[in-house]
């Protein structure tokens, strides 16, 4: 059989949560009632003209040099002809052939293999309004009327389109969680993807493994999630290879992404696709970044989650933990904090990203709103670090925190946990040990290391946890083979 | 005093002031003037009678008060049916917008406000401004009041007429190849398009985006620069208005032309041009020699082509600007079983068979496989076209040619023969393209007593040195003479 290489581009469109919209001073907000953040522009009224937006201007421009774009000096809008009932003036302000951002890339890793996925532009458009199909099916073919919203037309619109340089559904993914992290950090977007302020469209092909012609490209629309992404891309690489296996052919089309189903279904043919009669919008001038502009900006920019996560693993936190606290703003904050109070990075590193992820998913409650601050993890961190604490005690002080019994010193007392440090109740117990376990002091004394891990359980047990492990192992060494 | 509807602004003004004339029997007399013409006329879609007479109330008060707004404080004025006016309807003389009450007003029509002016009403013109002899409105033919069996030029041909016949002191209308100047010299008074973005375009409705603007109709030089002034500068609400000081519009208008280097355009003035036509240019120009300008012959062959790359740049924009009339949101809306149906019905049904012409040429020069050859040739066209004018201005001062290769041309002669009627255009187009002023002053009649048009050229932002030489053109030529709709010999109907 033969074996088939996947080949995927995601379009990517994320709305900006500027003060005004795009073209005109209606503001962006949602969730008001239909038609009321509305003028003469965004409804497209006869005479009403653009004004471009420059506080969007800096939101693409941000997100063009966080994907280490090129900055077009000059570019252009267009006109994309297309009649629709909710594109008001029956063309979209976009930009065609010289798009404001160009020629970036983005960093991801799956299963700690890195790759760069190429970006090829940014640009920047114009939301249209939102059809809501009355009755029928709620499509518009089968409805019996439509109502047309145009609170969201004119809001402003960020076009992010890949190389085809990725090759697997989780990569894809991977993809759509990175960006979704920088355009957040970034504070350009909320990027919601269930709220569609945040959509894809992936264009997928496959071909034999090698071969360098790329095959017919389908385009999966309506992904309104990480996961959704994953699993329609997965769906529809399988389904064009298993077309193929069966002598059948692709066809270049839109394909409409179904939840329930777990399916991709034919939209139209791009036998039909339109001809959108772009040309340069002639009510707008060229924009045109300065230098001056563009390293403001630049200068501007927060630390990306790339350079976020480097900086957390040179601490000596483990990849997968970096990645947590990045991905998770409270953790991260809570991190930060602990780092600049003094605290030892792998332990509240692994403790944020272990038991406090654990805790809340069991309580339903974001760390954020428990209890913890950086101050107790550095507490605990320190606790353990002067051996009062062990490592299992003080996952539990962690949870005793978390449930709000005090700080980490509190809960430990209260709980009983603080380690031995009186060197001979600790002594007292192992020799009281060794001589209940005569056989496995043997066994050592002959060369089988073995029972060592089951005496200091044994030790551990006796002294209700709260002795230090290394040190009852150092005793047991030392009382049988000193 | 002679009827106040037959006075300049500059002199209604003057008159208002010295307490001779209130702003209520000015408006008074100019309506009057519409109640006897307009019959024969048609060149209003909407006569605003309690609007103005309101308007002229508030500011014969505000005057009393001590409060003037400048020049055109309490002048009746008129608006090409194009400019959306709040609560007055607004059609662009199109069935598709039939009723439509626009929401919001042109910057034009703020400024006017803020410049004391009355809004007597909206005039008729081709419909969305397609056009070159008014006939192609949805409501009507206006006629010529000099000669009503001939048609007043267009596409403002309702501005124009209203000027021309006294029911109007001033008027706006709007130029994106020739739609102010080409009327103008149809009617026998002034016409003035400014350089492009010096006056916002807010508000009006577009027919060619990188063509249209808006400028002013009037009796005298004098007046045309008044009016222009009080809407000239920077509107943040168009991004392609001019940001930086308004010229000084009127900083030279009586210095005369000696010293001055006046080019007469070969290419704008020789073949397809009417000799009586010719004759007038060639007497102007012996007047401004002998008032000592220099006169030189100016050869710009990239001219030839402006008619074909302006009749496809209009289009292909037109075919953008008017895709938002489709009965989803406003205006008509014809019946369909599906959207798609209910937008080609309205459309089909809303739009005249001029403005479905250039939606479909436009639509085809922006195809795909056709982009190249028609809309990109034509805009290299264009770019030409600014290069030869800048070059010539390296050497002129002003630019001069015919503003109409014929006077009034008898209504229905050139219906159906598209082309013929687009060559009304061809003198006047090229600055469209450049995005350069040029106003047309009324310099004679020609022998069935038909008035013929002077234009006059500038370099962009140019207005100071036009209105200079436009207002000498306008004492060499001394012409006074009125339509015949405007003297006292209307019949009353």
């Amino acid at each position: 059989m033969t074996d088939y290489e996947a080949v995927i581009g995601i379009e990517t469109h994320v709305e900006l949560m500027t003060d005004s919209k795009m073209f005109c001073g209606c503001p962006v907000i949602f969730g008001e009632a239909p038609n009321t953040t509305t003028c003469p522009v965004c409804l497209g009224l006869p005479g009403a003209m653009p004004v471009p937006n420059a506080e969007a201007m800096e939101g693409i421009l941000k997100i063009g040099t966080a994907l280490d774009c090129q900055v077009a000096e000059i570019s252009y809008f267009h006109r994309k002809n297309y009649f629709y009932p909710d594109l008001p003036k029956n063309y979209q302000i976009s930009q065609y052939d010289v798009p404001i951002c160009h020629d970036g890339s983005i960093a991801i890793d799956v299963d700690g293999e890195p790759t760069q996925i190429g970006i090829t532009r940014v640009h920047m458009e114009e939301d249209t309004g939102k059809s809501i199909h009355m009755g029928g099916g709620g499509r518009i073919h089968d409805a019996e009327y439509s109502l047309l919203d145009f609170n969201r037309s004119g809001v402003p619109l960020v076009e992010i389109v890949t190389e085809p340089d990725l090759r697997s559904a989780e990569q894809a993914r991977a993809y759509g969680a990175e960006l979704q992290r920088i355009v957040r950090t970034l504070g350009v977007s909320d990027a919601r993807l269930e709220e569609g302020s945040m959509r894809f469209d992936a264009n997928i092909s496959v071909r034999p493994s090698g071969d360098p012609v790329l095959g017919t490209r389908a385009e999966i629309k309506n992904v309104n999630s990480l996961r959704s992404l994953q699993r329609a891309v997965a769906f529809e690489i399988d389904r064009q290879i298993e077309l193929i296996e069966s002598g059948g052919t692709v066809v270049q089309e839109t394909r409409h992404w179904n939840e329930e189903s777990g399916k991709t279904t034919s939209m139209r043919s791009k036998e039909e696709s339109e001809d959108y009669r772009y040309f340069q919008e002639p009510d707008l001038v060229p924009i045109e970044v300065s230098a001056e502009w563009r390293d403001a900006v630049v200068a501007g920019l927060p630390e990306l989650p790339a350079a976020q996560r480097a900086r957390y693993q040179a601490l000596g936190v483990d990849v997968r933990v970096a990645g947590v606290l990045v991905e998770t703003e409270e953790l991260g904050a809570l991190f930060e904090d602990a780092m600049t109070a003094g605290g030892d990075p792998r332990l509240i590193g692994n403790w944020l990203s272990g038991e406090a992820v654990a805790w809340s998913r069991a309580e339903s409650i974001a760390v954020g709103d428990s209890p913890l601050t950086a101050q107790h993890l550095v507490e605990l961190a320190a606790m353990v670090g002067d051996s009062t604490l062990s490592a299992s005690a003080a996952k539990q002080v962690l949870g005793g925190v978390l449930h709000g019994e005090g700080s980490p010193t509190e809960v430990a007392e209260a709980r009983d946990l603080v380690q031995i440090s009186d060197g001979g109740v600790i002594e007292a117990a192992v020799d009281e040990v060794l001589a209940a376990h005569p056989d496995a002091v043997e066994g050592i004394r002959g060369g089988d290391m073995k029972p060592i891990g089951f005496l200091v359980g044994q030790v551990m047990r006796a002294t209700g946890g709260k002795a230090d492990p290394k040190q009852v192992q150092q005793l047991i060494r030392d009382k049988t083979t000193g | 005093m002679s009827d106040p509807a037959d006075l300049t602004i500059k002199a209604a003004g003057a008159a208002m002031r010295a307490g001779e004339l209130t702003s209520v029997d000015l408006t008074e007399a100019v309506l009057e003037r519409a109640r006897i013409t307009e019959s024969h006329l048609h060149a209003f879609l909407t006569l605003d009678q309690a609007g103005a007479k309101a308007g002229a109330v508030a500011a014969d008060a505000a005057l009393a008060a001590g409060e003037d707004a400048g020049p055109l404080h309490g002048i009746p004025i008129a608006l090409k049916d194009n400019m959306c006016t709040k609560g007055i309807e607004t059609t662009a003389s199109s069935q598709i917008l039939s009723g439509w009450i626009p929401p919001y007003n042109a910057t034009v029509v703020d400024r006017l406000d803020t410049a004391g002016a009355v809004i007597v009403g909206k005039t008729n013109l081709d419909e969305f401004a397609m056009g070159s002899s008014t006939e192609n409105s949805a409501y009507g033919t206006t006629r010529n009041p000099w000669d009503t069996d001939t048609v007043p030029g267009g596409s403002s041909g309702g501005s124009a007429a209203a000027v021309a016949a006294g029911s109007a002191l001033g008027a706006f209308g709007s130029d994106t190849g020739g739609s102010i100047r080409q009327p103008a010299a149809l009617c026998g008074v002034v016409g003035m398009k400014p350089t492009y973005g010096l006056v916002s375009r807010y508000g009006l409705i577009a027919f060619a985006s990188s063509l249209d603007q808006i400028g002013p109709f009037a009796r005298s030089v004098d007046d045309a620069a008044v009016l222009l002034e009080a809407i000239a500068g920077f509107d943040i609400h168009d991004a392609t208005s001019i940001r930086g000081d308004v010229p000084n519009i009127r900083g030279s208008l009586n210095s005369g032309v000696a010293g001055l280097k006046v080019g007469i355009v070969t290419e704008l003035s020789t073949t397809g041009i009417d000799p009586e036509v010719r004759a007038a240019v060639d007497q102007t120009l012996a007047g401004l020699s002998d008032a000592g300008a220099e006169v030189v012959d100016v050869s710009l062959p990239s001219c030839e082509y402006g008619l074909s790359a302006y009749y496809l740049i209009a289009p292909a924009e037109c075919s953008a600007n008017l895709a938002r009339f489709d009965g989803v949101r406003f205006g008509l809306r014809a019946g369909g079983a599906t959207t798609e149906e209910m937008m080609a019905a309205t459309r089909a049904e809303g739009f005249g068979p001029e403005v479905i012409r250039r939606i479909l040429l436009g639509t085809y020069a922006l195809s795909a496989g056709y982009y190249d050859a028609f809309y990109g040739q034509a805009q290299r066209v264009r770019t030409l076209i600014r290069r030869q004018f800048a070059a010539a201005y390296e050497d002129v001062d002003v630019l001069v040619a015919p503003t109409s290769p014929t006077t009034a041309f008898p209504i229905g002669e050139r219906t159906a023969d598209p082309i013929a009627m687009y060559y009304a255009d061809v003198c006047t187009i090229p600055v469209n393209l450049t995005g350069d002023p040029a106003i047309s002053v009324p310099v004679e009649l020609d022998s069935k007593g038909l008035p013929i048009g002077f234009q006059v050229m500038a370099p962009a932002l140019g207005e100071e040195r036009l209105f200079q030489v436009a207002k000498a053109v306008e004492d060499i030529a001394g012409f006074t003479a009125r339509a015949s709709l405007a003297t006292s010999e209307v019949v009353q109907p």
